[in-house]
């Protein structure tokens, strides 16, 4: 596990001080962007953007992401905060539900006859 | 600014520990899930060059819609007519959407937002060279929607299947929006074709003047294509400059006959035989012009471009400050709460 956006880069990291010199100008920071398109559904992610604070980043989330009216409710995630599972192929963690195929309706075999099961 | 590795570079050992043999591995599966049509997604492992190749072409691409809101900026304050005007306004704010929507897709790769501006504003990176075009009249507003997105669309709708995924879902976005830009366009010249001989003349310039530049947006012949091999391979590209330079002569040449306007190039005809259009040679010394800096614009684009950034420093300045302000005042705020409590 690692945190660090759905998609995004971890966040840059400390700056290294240069003697004598002001430090750079930090970057507003990444915020993802999940938009629910219409009552009913789920929100989506539909992509990130800057912004120094989450109203800001609400408001740019407004005018990137739903020009077209796309949605009736946004979230803004700092992408820092969000914890995703590693997508290395070797990671075992999604193989426990791999030898499980007996969760599946389709697994079973319905004797001839049988309706509405 | 050091370059930043993203997640990729800090899960994983860098390539010369691993054990040998471990390279190979990775890059048959990565070429595997490549060719199996899946999508690469930003936290899979892919090949150094595949990384750095997207971040130059994702990171062109968006510097290509903030610096393609020039020209046509231009045109706002004096756009003929209150409708024309607030159209103008919405695309070019899609331009900058767009960007926004690369720049965010380029960042996945591992590199920051600021390091890519940085590279653009120091000629490391480029854009369009399209973009280096002056807009003359307010035809030209009609024939860049026409031609130069008519192009860019041609460009842009097999990159919706491209390899990565975020680029992909980029250009999904960036293809359903350029759709009004063109149609905007075309009805400016479709509009102008009609209306008094000086308008018609004027449209007519236009399309003369936007037409070979709009052919060489594709890209050097695909003899001269140095990238073209390896992308195809990667799953990046998927036609060549050539066949989609093709493709969007064939769709165009009859759009031109609706209008009523005549393309400058004389060797346009319907070749029977191939199925497609014959059209004349391309002047690729004026695109090698262009792209090394001595187009039209090339320094107005930048110098605008770069005073805007610098223009704006305070602003980001002040925001970061005043956000850091609140948080104090918050956690002031909770610590007098505290004790009160």
């Amino acid at each position: 596990m690692s945190s660090g956006g759905a998609e995004g880069p971890a966040p840059p990291g400390p700056e290294a001080a240069v003697p004598g010199s002001a430090p750079p100008p930090r970057q507003w920071p990444l915020w993802e962007v999940f938009v629910r398109a219409k009552r009913g559904l789920s929100h989506h992610h539909v992509g990130s953007l800057h912004a120094p604070d989450a109203e800001m980043a609400l408001r740019n989330a407004r005018d990137v992401y739903t020009r077209r009216q796309e949605g009736v409710s946004i979230w803004v995630v700092p992408a820092a905060a969000i914890v995703a599972s590693s997508p290395d192929e070797k990671d075992p963690f999604f193989d426990p539900a791999g030898d499980k195929v007996y969760r599946h309706p389709t697994f079973y075999e319905l004797p001839e006859g049988v309706r509405h099961l | 600014m050091p370059a930043d590795t993203g997640i990729e570079g800090r899960d994983q050992a860098p390539s010369e520990v691993r054990v040998a043999g471990e390279v190979e591995e990775l890059e048959r599966r990565f070429q595997e899930l490549v060719d199996a049509d899946q999508r690469i997604e930003p936290r899979d492992w892919m090949p150094e060059g595949y990384r750095r190749t997207l971040i130059r072409q994702i990171a062109q691409h968006a510097h290509s819609e903030i610096i393609g809101m020039q020209p046509e900026g231009n045109w706002i304050t004096r756009a003929p007519s209150l409708k024309r005007k607030a159209i103008l306004l919405a695309k070019v704010q899609d331009e900058g959407g767009h960007g926004i929507y690369l720049y965010s897709a380029a960042e996945t790769l591992g590199v920051s937002r600021d390091e890519l501006v940085d590279l653009l504003h120091s000629g490391r990176q480029k854009y369009s060279s399209i973009f280096n075009y002056p807009t003359l009249t307010w035809a030209d507003v009609g024939a860049i929607g026409w031609l130069v997105d008519g192009a860019a669309i041609t460009n842009q709708i097999p990159l919706c299947r491209c390899s990565y995924g975020p680029y992909g879902r980029a250009m999904v976005r960036i293809c359903k929006e350029e759709s009004f830009h063109q149609r905007q366009g075309y009805d400016i010249l479709y509009t102008l074709a009609r209306g008094t001989p000086r308008q018609r003349e004027m449209a007519q310039d236009a399309v003369n003047r936007w037409w070979w530049p709009s052919l060489m947006m594709f890209g050097p012949p695909d003899e001269a294509s140095q990238h073209s091999a390896q992308s195809m391979a990667w799953g990046i590209k998927r036609h060549s400059n050539d066949e989609l330079r093709q493709r969007f002569v064939d769709v165009t040449v009859p759009q031109a006959e609706v209008l009523g306007l005549s393309l400058p190039d004389p060797e346009i005809r319907w070749n029977e035989d191939r199925g497609h259009y014959d059209f004349g040679p391309i002047d690729w010394d004026e695109l090698r012009r262009v792209v090394s800096g001595d187009g039209p614009c090339n320094r107005q684009r930048m110098a605008h471009k770069v005073a805007a950034h610098e223009n704006g420093r305070w602003v980001r300045e002040a925001a970061l400050a005043y956000e850091a302000k609140l948080e104090a005042g918050y956690k002031r705020g909770a610590r007098a709460s505290g004790r009160a409590a």
